[in-house]
Order: C-alpha cells, then structure tokens, then sequence
C-alpha cells in the first residue's frame, strides 16, 4: 500500500473500529486507535510535503481502482498529490491530531465519546479524498462526505432539538450548493468528455472546447457557465453570502467539531476547489468577477453581523465567514497562491480562537454568552494568552501569521487594476477594521473587567494539559506559519497545479503598489483596537448606549440582515403549504376524489342500474334472449 | 435452470399445502424459509453461469405449449432481466425472515402465498413468451391481492381493491397491446416481435396501450395513488416486496418491450414521460414532506425515486438506461430496507405516526445506525448506491435536455429535506412517548435481515464495476434496437 494511500486508510480504520466496536472496548481505546490513525496519518502527510514542497517531486499520481464505469464515461478512485494538496494535506492532518487530542479533555464527560472519535475521524478521510482527488466526481464524493460528517457532527448532541435543526440545515443549504456543482459536473463530462482533471485541464488550456453551449435559455459562455456552477458548490461549502446561513447555526455542534470543520477545513474545501479549477477559472473573467465580488461581498457582510453577537462562537463563525469572504476574492483576482496562503494561516489561527473558546466555554461551564462572562483574564491565564496570539493573528498584527495573507490578498486585489479589484480592496480593507473591532470586543468581554456572573467566574478553572497542549501547537503555527508559508506566494511555487493567464498578475505586481496600500491595513488594526478599547474597557455604557440609538441598524445586525427569516418566508413555508395542497388537493380530492373513487362510484351507480335488469322473472329472460337471437341473425344471416 | 429457479417456490408452496396446517405454521415458515434461500442459492448459479459479454437471452428453454397459436413456453434471461431475477431471489428470503415473528395468524396461508408471489414475479422476468408473460403478470397479482387483504392494517379491503383494479385496468390495455402485435408478427414469441417492422401509427397505440399498464405499476404520476394506500396497509413483507419488486415490473416493462419494440414511439413519447417523470420527482417529493405517516412518506418517497429511474429509461444513452436499471436495484434494496426499518418500530409500538416517535436513538443505537445509512443511501449520498445511479442517470439526462436534468436535479435537495426530517423527527430528539422508553434494540434476527442490504448498498456504492458490468452489453444492444427507425424498415419491408 503506497504511503498515500495509507494516509487515507489509517484515520478510516481508525473510525471504523470506534465505530462499530466502540461501544464494547470502551472510550479510552478508541480514543488510542483513532489518534493514532491521525497522528500516523499526519507524519505521513509531513514526509509527503517534504518530497512535494521542499524536494523537487513535481506531483505524484496513482490510480487506485475504477469507480463508475458507463460506456465512455469512466472515473476511478485515484490519488493526485501536488504542492497544492500537500499543503491541504498538512492543514488536514495538522489540525485533525490537534482536535482530536482536545477532544479527549474536553469530551471528557460525554457518555458518546466512542461516536464522537469515530465521526472526527470519518471526518479527516473525507476532507483527505477531497484534497487527493484526481478528478471532479471524487471530489464531489470527498465534498458530500465531509457534509455528512459535517451533518453528524453538528447534530452529535442529537437530544437538542437546536441540534439537530442545525444539522438539518447545514446538510440542505449545502445540498443547495451541490445542486450548482452536480450540474457543473455533467457540463463538465459533456464538454470534455472526462471528468480526470489532467484530462480537463489540458483540454482547456488548449482552448479545445466550443466557446459556446447551449444551455436552458440560450447560449452560454461555456466556460463562464462551468465555473459559475462549481462556484454555486464552493458557495455552499463555504458559507458564502446567500448560502452562508447554515455556518451559525452549526455553532450548535461541540466546540472542537467548529474548530476543525467549521473553520480550518471543511469549509475551505470551496477556496480550495476554486484555486484547483484555476485551469477553468482562468478563462472566464466573467466567473472570476463575480467569484470576488461575493468574496468581497461577503468578507464585509459577516464583519458587520460579527459586530454585534453575545455568543463567543457566533462571533468567530462570522469571522470565519467574512475570512472565507478574503480568499475567494483572492482567487477572483487571479491571487490562488494568497488564498491558499490565507487559507493555510487562517487554519492554524482561527483553529486556535475556536479551541481557545471552548476552553473558556469548559471552565464556564458551558456557558457561552460572553455577557454573562468577564474577568476571566486572571482564572484562565493560559487561556487568555494563547486566544490574545490567536487574536492578533487573525487581526493582522505585524509579524503574525495573518499579518502576511491578509497583506497580500488586499495588496493584490488593489494591484489588480481592476473595478471588481478596487471594490474587494475597499469593502477588504473596511472589514479588516471590523475583524479587529469584534476580536478584542471578544477579548474584553470575556476576559476583562469585572465578572458579570461572580459564581461563575469563582469556579473557573483553567483546561487540563491535554487541552493546552494541542493550543499550544496551533499557537506556535499561528506566530510562525507566516514566515514560514511566505515563499507559496513567490513566483510558481505551485508549479502546474496553479494556472494563470497572461495579465492575471495582480499578485505579482502586489509588491509594487502604493504606500498608503501597505500601511493602510494597519491603520484599520489600530482604528478597530482604540474604538475595542473605548467601548469594553474604557466607556463600558457606550455600547449599549448607541444600540439604543440606532435600534433598527443594531436588530439588523444582530439577526444577520435577516436572511433566515426571509429564507423562511421564501423556501420554508412556501414548500411546506404546497406540498399539504398538493397532497390534499391533488392526490386525494382530484385524482382519488373524482379519478379513482369518483369512476368507483360512477361503476357502481351503472352497476346498481345493471342490476335492476336481473329481475330474477323468467319472462324477461325470456325476452332478452329472443331480442339477442334477433339482433344475431339480422347480421349474421 | 431457469425453470427451476422459477417453480421451485411454487412447488414448495404445494409442499406446505400437501403437509397441512400444523404446529401452528412453524414447519410452513421453516419451508419456505428454505426454500427461498434455495432458491437465491440457484438464482447465483445461474449469475456465475451467465455470459455478460453476449448480448442474446441465455439459458433458454424452449417447449412447445399451445401449438395452435405458436404459443410456447420459452424462458431466457439476458443482462436487463437477471438483476431483477437475482434482486427477487434476494429479497424473498429476507421477507420471509422478517415475517417471522409479527405474521402470526394463517402462517400456513401467508407462506403459501409469498412463495407462489416469487414463482411468479421470477417468472414474469424469465418469460420470453407474450402469453406466457401475460399469465404470470397477472396471477402475481392474486397473492399480492391477498397479502394485502388478508394480512393488511386496518383499511385493508379498500387498498387491496384499489391495487387490483388499478393493475387491472392497466393490464386489459396490455392484453389488446399483445394481441395486437401477436397478430402483426404472428408469433407471440418476445425476441422475434423485437425485430418486426411496424409503422408509426401502430407504434403510437401499441405505446400508449403499455404505458397505461407499466405507468400504473411503475408508479407514475398521476396514476400513483394506489400506492401509499397499499403500502400503508400491507404487511411489513408486503411492502418490502411491492416496493423492492413489483414497482420494477413497470420499468421492466418499459426496457423490454416499448424501447426495443416501438423504438419510434418510444422517442416521439419520450417528452411525455420525461414531463410526468418529474412531475412525480417534485410533486411526490413536496407531498412527501408533509406526511405524517412513517410508511406513506416513504410510499411516496418511492414515486420520487422510480421517476428518476423512468427519465433513465428514455434517455436513449447508455448512462441514462444503466442508472436507470442500478437505480431500479438500488431502490429494491434501500426502499426495502426502509420499510423493514418501519415495520421494526411498528411492531413494537403499534403505530406509524411520526409524531409518537422521537428520541429512538437513545434506547436503539444499533437501529439508529442502520436507518441512518439507508436514509443516506436513498438521499444518494456518494458511497452508497443511490448516488451511482442517480448520477449516471441526471448525467444521461443531461445529456438529452438540459431542462429535464436541471428540474430533476432539485428532486435531489427535496429528497435530503423529507429524508433527514423524518430522521430527526423519529429517531434524534428526546423521547417524549412514554413507551419509547422501554423499546429494546435491534434482535439478532433483525440485524440478520439487514446485514446483506447494508453489503449491497456499500458494495455498489463503492465498486458498482461488477454489477454494471452484468448488463453493459445488453444496454448496448438495447441502444441498437432503439435507434432502429421501425418506420423506414416498414417502408422497404416486403409485407406478407
């Protein structure tokens, strides 16, 4: 068995023995089976990007077995490993141990660990067949099993009737997107033939494809129409403005699940599919706009509702959201390495915050209203000092790891000379002020100033070392994995699994843009910080003062631009009430009511009347029977 | 072999009626029980001896029965028909099993008449002859009639009767159709009426006569409402096999005798059925939604899924037939699968509304378990065998309208809504039924009947090669015969 493939097949024997004998040899031994898979599985993947990334392997490339085989249509299981899944590789793996060994203290008391240990790693080997696919179908296949785990996940603590609402409507809202990419797959195979990504890809790059196809409504761009469909996926994946809804309400899962699916992994697994369709997405600028305008768009929709939530999970969801928002109009102005950059440090960081709160969340005892918090700064130091580095990594604070792709994604979209690029650079630059603004507001409401809630805060505890521990790992990525990843985004380090067209070199011409580009960033940091300051530290009254004040702007905020209500209003109800009338009205008062019943009762009537014939009285036999040898003869005769 | 593999349960059937009632049927269940396993044993003889690389029928009988009308009794399988011979044999045992328990009045009856049922359907599959596939199709409609009636729920006598004369309205239809090309071809021989040229307008009204008997048994829409009403009623066993066997006699129908003998209007028809076809994918999907009933909103979701495997059909591409065909298996399984989940729970609490359940998770781990892999393999999720053939088949569709493959498409996302909300309705949440408490775990008998469902939906999830590749040569010479144009044969055919 190749060292590839053992690092899919290690976390799957992992889940699969908790699994299915979880129940019987008990949570310390699955927890030992299930870490060991991973950690194994992390080694592995470490020694593998060192061959990719730092020897000079260009990609390695195995076929597996075939898969689906129809006439000309044939797609296998295969396993692709360039730099760009190597980086993932590293990501996944790297994140997936630190998570899985934080969960052995902070599920502690949770009678379902065999469960929980089995889905975290049915978890890894769906992410890991996403990242290693060869082609789009396995991709799809990786994509829907991270939404299972995803589904499985958030709805773990299945007596919740949130729960399991939750995890309903992350496995629909991303169904929506599926719906997008499932299309985008079949124009695919209908263009070229294949759904094998070297295949595609080649097909592509040497423009052999009909401009044109024929779609719904008229014709289409081809490639326009390719990319915008898999972006509709990548929008569900990646909570993307309009099909970001679910991302909240995911908060609902364990706290460890959100660190590692809903915020270093799955949910990049739409950046990432963007970045590795970058063959495709390169030849549409049509797809590419619209790919930063959500990004841009969204990047500053979740910073404004990140503003105003109480529940310190809703406000790293959002920031997480409005992060997702950075990378693709990273990849929507031609900046694949930035986004993959981004998405690396983002990883590590905000893996971090997650962890950080739910170890804040275990010494509160789950409590997670961070109004009900507060001066926790001196119970939990620990704690505190590594959710201050999480902090001013995502913050942008020089020398940290977001420091450096955040930079370079707003550098990029300026440099892009572009309309679109010069809308993402502003909306980027404005959200970055809010990042800040909502972090630290994170940071003093929970840490500083007075405790709200004095029992609480008295039986805080600070997290065992099996907690810390992995913290202390994501810390140290989150400090230095910007220095570190800082040559992806030199000139090709991705080699051939990052394509660009002439003139999409806005990363490229990143170094050379104006002062005011560079520095501004960091005037946005200090602007969020001093107003974090005034507002949670120094003039505590203000805030809500200024919500009292601007009522309206504030309940708009704090329910998300109301997109659940409208969604509610538009999808829900709508779907509910048809299907009732449908069912009532269409099955059973027309077709059964006058259809079935209706011809049942109309035979019966006749039938009733037919019976009246058989009188019983010989005589009329009689009758009948000469009035039918009658009619026989007159014909036959 | 064939023949065997047919009448084998048919004469276990005359076995426990020559034996009698005794011991309270316990010898009836222990026959038949063996029998059907014998029988599955036979039916995977026959696929180790089956030929996939030939497109012609196999293993076939041929012996002169009603010389006078050239009517004979030939058998033959080819790669279009042995996977519903061996998903017959398959799921004939499991419900015999599954009936072990909850069947315990005329046990003696109800073994009688389950194994005649698969005689039947088995036969109906292998019959190469228009009389003799007449015969069976209709006698497999007495047992069913009577499981139904006799064994059914609380409103039984109006469901069974709603069955039959549906069926039946659509097979006096058929008769005409037989009759009518009997008469065109003068033989009632099946692979020969293959090959006869017939002309546009023939086509059309041999078409339409079929359609109205396969449309009634597929289900499709609007003619689909005996079905919710059927399986409501039926035994447990009852519904497994109506939905796991006697829905695929409709689209069965539709592979074996409209596309390759009325190639012609098959396309001109083909916009009709793919317009029903997803009529029924969103129609039935959105009722499915709002059911209260554990077994009608899988009845329902039933319709959903056969419309997907009826716009497979008429794709005329390989990708669009071959889904279609797995998806008729898959729906075998995991359909039966489901309503063996239900029937576990409806033994145990008597009830099928979906609001006295909740919280099942908590006391049935194990079943939790295995209703959440087939909720997921009749969502399609990849992986399992839903996936594989509701892919191939939207990726033929996409193929031949771009339209019809896009509407279907959102048959997908509605199908994850009513599937997972019924699973969070039923088995997450808190128990507030009070009897829900002491609901004990899944028996080995009933992890039996599971186990070789749950292999299947893996097996063809992840590696469908060997299955498909049963039927990839028949599909092909399929293809050949539907792109036949019967009308310019017509045109130079010399007329007797």
């Amino acid at each position: 068995m190749s060292r590839n493939l053992l690092i899919i097949v290690l976390p799957l024997i992992g889940a699969l023995i908790a699994g299915i004998l979880g129940r019987r040899i008990g949570n310390k031994s699955s927890q030992i089976v299930t870490i060991s898979g991973v950690v194994i599985s992390l080694l592995l993947s470490i020694s593998v990007f060192v061959r990719v990334a730092v020897g000079d392997v260009p990609a390695m490339h195995e076929e597996i077995f075939s898969w689906i085989v129809s006439d000309q249509f044939r797609v296998s299981f295969g396993l692709l490993v360039d730099r760009l899944t190597a980086v993932m590789l590293i990501v996944v793996t790297g994140v997936s141990a630190m998570v899985h060994i934080y969960s052995v203290g902070y599920m502690h008391e949770d009678p379902d660990q065999p469960r929980f240990f089995s889905y975290l790693s049915l978890f890894t080997v769906a992410m890991l067949m996403l990242v290693m696919a060869d082609n789009f179908l396995q991709l799809f296949f990786g994509w829907e099993g991270v939404g299972l785990a995803s589904y499985l996940l958030i709805g773990f603590w299945f007596k919740k009737e949130s729960a399991s609402a939750a995890a309903i409507k992350a496995f629909l809202v991303n169904r929506v997107g599926d719906f997008g990419f499932a299309i985008g797959i079949f124009t695919i195979y209908l263009v070229f033939g294949s759904l094998d990504y070297n295949h595609v890809f080649a097909m592509a790059g040497s423009g052999n494809y009909p401009a044109t196809i024929d779609f719904l409504t008229g014709q289409v761009n081809t490639m326009t129409l390719i990319c915008l469909l898999l972006f509709i996926g990548a929008m569900g994946k990646s909570a993307q403005l309009g099909l970001h809804t679910w991302l909240p309400d995911a908060m609902e899962g364990p706290t460890p699940v959100s660190a590692l699916i809903h915020a270093a992994t799955m949910v990049t697994a739409g950046v990432f599919m963007v970045c590795r369709a970058s063959p495709l997405f390169e030849l549409s600028e049509t797809a590419l706009s619209v790919v930063t305008l959500v990004g841009a768009a969204t990047a500053f929709f979740a910073a404004t509702v990140g503003l105003v939530q109480n529940d310190i999970k809703r406000v790293i969801a959002y920031s997480t959201c409005s992060q997702l928002g950075y990378m693709f109009f990273a990849a929507g102005v031609s900046a694949y390495s930035a986004a993959m950059f981004h998405l690396m440090t983002h990883a590590f960081f905000k893996a971090l915050l997650f962890l950080g709160a739910g170890s804040v969340i275990h010494a509160m005892h789950h409590e997670q209203d961070m109004r009900r918090m507060g001066g926790l700064a001196r119970k939990i130091p620990v704690t505190y000092a590594l959710m201050v580095v999480g902090t001013l990594a995502l913050t942008g604070f020089p020398g940290l790891a977001g420091f450096f792709s955040k930079d370079a994604i707003l550098e990029s979209a300026y440099a892009a000379h572009t309309t679109v690029g010069q809308i993402a650079f502003w909306l980027g630059i404005s959200a970055a002020a809010m990042t800040t603004f909502y972090s630290f507001r994170l940071l003093f409401m929970t840490f500083h100033g007075t405790p709200a809630d004095h029992h609480a805060c008295d039986h805080a505890h600070e997290s065992p070392h099996i907690m810390l521990a992995p913290l202390l790992v994501l810390a140290f990525g989150a400090i230095f994995s910007g220095w570190v990843g800082l040559p992806m985004i030199g000139d090709g380090w991705f080699g051939s699994a990052i394509v660009l067209v002439t003139g999409h070199d806005a990363l490229a011409q990143a170094h050379h843009v104006g002062g005011f580009v560079k520095v501004l960033p960091f005037v946005m940091f200090v602007i969020g910080f001093v107003v974090a300051y005034l507002f949670y530290i120094k003039y505590t009254d203000l805030p809500r003062f200024i919500a009292e004040v601007w009522r309206g702007s504030y309940q708009f905020l704090l329910n998300a631009w109301y997109f659940d209500r409208f969604y509610d209003w538009l999808l829900v109800r709508p779907a509910k009430a048809i299907g009732q009338g449908l069912w009532k009205t269409g099955d059973e008062t027309v077709i059964d009511g006058y259809g079935v019943n209706g011809l049942a009762a109309t035979i019966g009537q006749w039938a009733g009347r037919m019976r009246t014939v058989q009188s019983g009285y010989i005589y009329h036999y009689a009758f009948a029977m000469l009035v039918g040898i009658l009619v026989l003869i007159t014909f036959y005769a | 072999m064939l023949t065997l593999v047919t009448f084998l349960p048919l004469v276990a059937a005359l076995v426990i009626l020559l034996l009698g009632r005794r011991d309270e049927g316990g010898t009836a269940r222990l026959v038949a029980l063996a029998t059907s396993l014998l029988t599955f044993l036979i039916s995977l003889i026959i696929y180790a001896g089956f030929d996939p690389g030939k497109a012609n029928f196999q293993f076939v009988q041929e012996v002169s029965w009603i010389p006078s009308f050239g009517i004979n009794y030939r058998m033959g399988v080819d790669g279009i028909s042995l996977p519903f011979v061996l998903l017959t044999a398959l799921l004939t045992p499991i419900c015999i099993l599954a009936s072990w328990q909850t069947i315990q009045k005329r046990v003696y009856e109800y073994m009688i008449a389950f194994l005649t049922l698969e005689s039947f359907v088995i036969g109906v599959f292998c019959a190469l002859d228009f009389v003799l596939f007449y015969v069976l199709w209709e006698a497999m409609l007495i047992p069913m009639f009577l499981i139904i009636g006799v064994w059914g729920g609380p409103r039984r006598v109006y469901a069974a009767l709603k069955f039959f004369l549906y069926t039946l309205a659509g097979s006096v239809l058929m008769l005409i159709a037989i009759l009518a090309l009997a008469w065109q071809g003068g033989t009632f021989s099946i692979p020969e009426l293959m090959a006869l040229p017939l002309s546009f307008n023939f086509q059309v009204w041999v078409f339409l006569a079929f359609f109205v008997s396969f449309a009634v048994k597929v289900p499709m829409w609007p003619v689909h409402t005996w079905l919710p009403d059927a399986h409501v009623e039926a035994p447990t066993a009852g519904s497994v096999i109506l939905a796991g066997i006697l829905l695929k006699m409709g689209a069965y129908g539709f592979l074996r005798f409209s596309l390759p003998m009325l190639p012609d209007a098959s396309h001109f028809f083909a916009p009709f059925i793919y317009g029903l076809s997803l009529v029924a994918i969103v129609y039935t999907a959105l009722v499915a939604l709002v059911q209260t009933d554990l077994k009608k909103l899988i009845a329902y979701s039933s319709v959903s899924h056969m419309g997907f495997v009826t716009i497979g059909l008429f794709t005329f591409n390989q990708q669009g037939i071959e889904g279609g065909i797995l998806q008729m298996v898959n729906h075998g399984i995991v359909s039966g699968a489901l309503f063996l989940l239900v029937g576990v729970v409806y033994d145990r609490l008597h009830t099928r509304d979906i609001v006295k359940f909740g919280g099942l998770a908590l006391r049935m781990p194990v079943y939790a378990t295995f209703f959440m892999i087939f909720t997921m393999a009749s969502v399609g999720l990849p992986g399992t065998n839903g996936f594989v053939g509701e892919f191939l088949i939207l990726l033929g569709a996409y193929q031949s309208s771009k339209w019809v493959a896009v509407v279907a498409t959102t048959g997908v996302v509605l199908g994850a809504a009513y599937m997972l909300w019924m699973y969070k309705r039923v088995v997450f949440g808190v128990i507030r039924n009070p009897e829900v408490e002491h609901l004990s775990d899944l028996s080995p008998r009933e992890v039996a009947l599971f186990v070789p469902l749950l292999l299947l939906v893996f097996w063809i999830g992840f590696y469908p090669v060997p299955f498909m590749d049963l039927f990839h040569v028949s599909v092909q010479h399929l293809l050949v015969q539907t792109d036949v144009n019967k009308m310019a044969m017509m045109a130079t055919a010399v007329l007797p």
